[in-house]
Formats: C-alpha cells, structure tokens, sequence
C-alpha cells in the first residue's frame, strides 16, 4: 500500500499532482466549447503562438510565464479581430496568426548566439519542476477562469449553438467570442508547464471528444469531460513516475487511450439498444 | 388557448415597431430602399414578397443584426441595439445550427431564458415553467426530451418558435415559419401566434403563402425592395400589388426540405 503512495512523499510530486489536477479540469471543461465551437485547431494555435513571448521575455529578461501569457492573450484577440473584421473563417486566421507569431519567436531565436533557453521543457513540458511560485499561479488563473465560466457558460453554450439568434435576443455573440478567446488563452499559459507547447492542445480536445462520443446533453459532456481531463492528467503523471516515462507524454496518451474507451462503449451501446 | 381574442379590445394598442425610410446594403446590393412601416402592440403585421424582396433583411434589421445604411428603427423608442437583454427573439428562416450540438429539445427551449437571466440567476421554477409552457404550446411536451437531430423539419420549427415564446420578448420576429410544414403544424403555429398577439405581442412575419394571410395577420406588407402595399389584408389581396407578387412567388417559391 505505501508503495502506491510513494510519489506523494515527495514536495515536488505533490505540486505536480496539484497542477496536474488544475490543468485537467480546466482544459477538459474548456475543451467542451472548443469541440462545440470546431475549434481544435485553437490549442495548438495559441500554444505554438505562446513560444514568440517566451522568446521575448528571454531578451528583455523577464518572467517567461509573463511573456508567454502576453503574447497569448493578444494572439487570441487578434484572431477574433482579424476574424470579424476580415471576414475570414476563424481556422484560416488561427492559421495565419499562429505561424506568423512561431515564425516570429523562432526569428528572433535564430539571431542569438547561444539557446539559454531550456527549449526542451516548454515544448514538452516539465511538471516536475512545477515550483511553489509557480502553483499558485497556476491556482490563481485557474480559479480565475473557472469564476469566468461560472458567469458566462450560458452565453458561451447559446453563442456556441445559434450565435444569430442569441446575438438578436441581446446575448452579444462578439462579447462572447472574446471571452472564450481570452479564457482559452490563458488555459493554455496555465498548461504549458505541464504538458509543453507541443502536446497542449491534446488536453484541450481529447477529454471533451472523449466525453461528447458518450452523451448528448451539454452539461453531463462538460462533466464527463472533466472526469476524463483529471484522470487524464492525475493518472498519466502518477503512470509516468513508475514508468520514468515523460509526464506530459504519459498523460496524452492515456487522454488518447480513454478517447478509444469512450468510441467504443458509445459504439457498444448504440449496438445492445439496437439489439434490445 | 380557446378565447384568443378575449383580451384584444383591452388592450391599448401602442406603437410597438417603427421603421423610417430605412435603405439597407449587403456590399454593393441595395436589399432594401426607403421602407417605412408602423407595428403595433396586440398586431400581426404580415410581410410577403418574391425571393430577394428583402423580407428577411428587414426582419435581421429590426433584430439589430444588420445596420441600415439610412433610416431608422425604434422598438418600443429605443434602437435594436439600446434595447434590454430578451426584449426581441427571432427565429431565422432556415436554422444554420449544428444538429449534433448536444442538445434535447428542452434544452434548446430553455436557451430562451438565458437571455432574462443575470450571470450569477439559477435557472429558476419560473424558467422552468416558461419553458414548458413553450412547449406546450407549440404540442412538443412529449417530444422534449428527444435530441434535436432526431426531429423532422417541422419539429424543429416549432422548437425554435418555443424558444422564442419562452423568452417572453416584447416583439416577435418570425422568418417563414410555415415555409415546408404540414398542415397541422401550421396551424398549431397560427393559433399560437394568435394568442400571443391577442395577449399584446407584437408579430413580424414573413411567409411565401398567400392562401390563409386573413387568418394569420391583422396587417399585410406587399415588399419588393420596396414598400408596395401596406394594409388591411383583405384589400392589398384585392389590390394590384398582390397579384404581381404571387405570380412570381409561385414561380419562384420554394419548399425547405423536411429533415425527417
């Protein structure tokens, strides 16, 4: 028994356990309006985008978190911006704006003589080294978002469902779409650590998938999402530490396995109704 | 449902819409020129034309989602876009929504109240019973639990004129409602649009038939771009106006394929 219990003697195992339970439940409750919204490409879009303020806060010499964050945010209001006022498809500006700002962040890479980056734990993650500081920020945004949902899921749900009807009856689909842009935004930031760069817009889109294969009503999906988010990442860490396999890996893959659970039970049911 | 105009000389009629001279442009198309119209509380006002008459445009114009180039709209003195959260619902001609959104009927019912509710309101009884009054109203109480996807074309009609009963607006904007429903179904939706008018509520509607327009409407608006008739029924039927309008509608009118 006390050898199941193991990683929680160390300091470091519980923040990462703490994070990763953070980071599951948030991903997973927004990933079910980026499924709604047929958003997917979102994750990796801010993600990839996040690396150019990395980048920059390495120059100027500030926290990463701050630059990653800064330029998340204005990534995600310039693809609403672009995408309204452009009237380009969303996922052509994600396209467009995620690239350029990798592009940029690699540019600027390119043109210093030494990495003293620790690229590898931004685009893979590195949860281990999750520190007191950076929990509570974590925590912080975390309960920041989730407030943010509390307020506006309804007007999240119906701009995701019928944006011209809920913009006519005085539901702002705009507001909205700012609102889940800024929110995913800073999901991301506050995932990054633990996952990477790479492998976040998997916990953005699988828990949420996984959930939508098995109902067919708004709030069980975000529920079950949840569930499958934290499994995900609580599960995937405490597998990596007996694996000493990569924590953000581990964590992916299981999200990716419970995926497969979801589609076939949702296929194993639609058979024994049929048969019934 | 039975005394549908038991409360309809009771009640003050006020003017509920009105639209100055208002020209509205999609790029370079004029969509609408110089329109002006008056609805008041407690009247069904009836909107017919051909294709491309601007019927809708007019419609998403008095809902706030389109800005006229000139002109003016006032909902109750204020601009569509001033006005309080849940004062207009509209229910589009044909619903671009994604049939696989995980959603009952009851839930997409119910997104009728979200626009009456603060962020930080519980979804109360009184939702509650808004919600399965729409319901019964519109004869889907035992259809409320069935996922949207599996509903057929006029099932689904009636859905989002549910939701939009059940949002208690103060004008109700209705594109082609009718347009590939059954029999039944329309007149379901008739004696519902009757008693909320006979209630006091405001109606605009579009529609491509012109047999029954008497019954449904108290006013009738001949639009071809342009304002051609605006009156009583029974006399813009009786006018010329009419019958150029339904030679083309019948030409050019077009049925929405049932999803059954």
């Amino acid at each position: 028994m006390n050898e199941l219990l193991m990683p929680f003697q160390y300091d470091f195992m519980q923040r990462a356990f703490l994070a990763a339970l953070c980071v599951g439940l948030l991903c997973s409750v927004m990933g079910t309006y980026v499924i709604l919204r047929k958003l997917s490409f979102i994750g990796d879009g801010i993600a990839h985008a996040s690396f150019a303020g990395i980048v920059i806060a390495y120059l100027r010499g500030i926290d990463y978190y701050v630059g990653a964050a800064v330029v998340a945010v204005a990534t995600a209001v310039g693809i609403g911006f672009v995408h309204r006022r452009g009237k380009i498809s969303l996922d052509t500006t994600i396209g467009v704006l995620f690239t350029g700002a990798f592009a940029l962040g690699v540019f600027l890479m390119s043109r210093q003589r030494s990495y003293a980056i620790d690229l590898q734990s931004f685009l893979f993650g590195d949860i281990l080294g999750v520190g007191r500081g950076d929990l509570l920020l974590i925590l912080g945004l975390a309960l920041a978002i989730a407030i943010a949902v509390v307020i506006l899921w309804r007007g999240l749900m119906y701009t995701s469902f019928d944006p011209v009807v809920a913009q006519a009856s005085g539901i702002s689909a705009e507001v909205h779409e700012y609102a889940l842009l800024v929110m995913l935004a800073l999901t991301i930031i506050v995932s990054l650590q633990s996952v990477g760069i790479i492998l976040v817009a998997a916990l953005l889109v699988t828990p949420a998938a996984a959930a939508y294969q098995l109902t067919s009503r708004f709030v069980p999906m975000m529920v079950l999402a949840a569930v499958f988010g934290s499994v995900s990442t609580v599960g995937g860490l405490y597998l990596s530490y007996y694996l000493g396999s990569s924590s953000g890996a581990t964590i992916v893959l299981l999200a990716t396995g419970l995926f497969f659970v979801a589609m076939a039970c949702a296929r194993l049911s639609r058979i024994l109704r049929r048969s019934a | 449902m039975k005394d549908v105009h038991q409360h309809h000389d009771a009640l003050a009629h006020e003017e509920a819409v009105v639209v100055r001279d208002i020209s509205v442009r999609y790029d370079t198309v004029l969509a609408l020129e110089g329109a002006t119209l008056t609805v008041c509380t407690g009247e069904a006002l009836g909107i017919v034309g051909p294709n491309g008459s601007g019927k809708s445009t007019l419609l998403k114009s008095i809902a706030g989602l389109l800005t006229p180039a000139r002109g003016s709209i006032e909902v109750f003195g204020k601009s569509p876009k001033s006005l309080g959260p849940g004062s207009i619902a509209y229910v589009p001609q044909v619903e671009a929504v994604d049939w696989s959104f995980p959603a009952t009927v009851r839930d997409v019912v119910s997104m009728g109240r979200f626009s009456r509710l603060r962020p930080w309101q519980v979804f109360g009884s009184r939702d509650r019973d808004a919600v399965e009054r729409a319901l019964e109203a519109v004869h889907m109480t035992d259809l409320a639990d069935r996922h949207i996807a599996n509903l057929s074309g006029g099932q689904q009609q009636r859905a989002f004129v549910a939701r939009a009963i059940a949002q208690d607006p103060q004008v109700l904007l209705l594109d082609e409602p009718t347009t590939g429903v059954d029999a039944k179904t329309e007149e379901a939706l008739r004696v519902v649009v009757r008693h909320l008018v006979a209630h006091g509520l405001p109606v605009l509607m579009t529609t491509h038939d012109l047999e029954r327009v008497e019954e449904w409407f108290d006013r009738l608006l001949v639009l071809d771009r342009k304002v051609l008739a605006l009156g009583d029924p029974a006399e813009v039927l009786a006018s010329g106006a009419y019958a150029s309008i339904r030679e083309h509608t019948h030409t050019h009118g077009h049925m929405r394929h049932d999803r059954a």
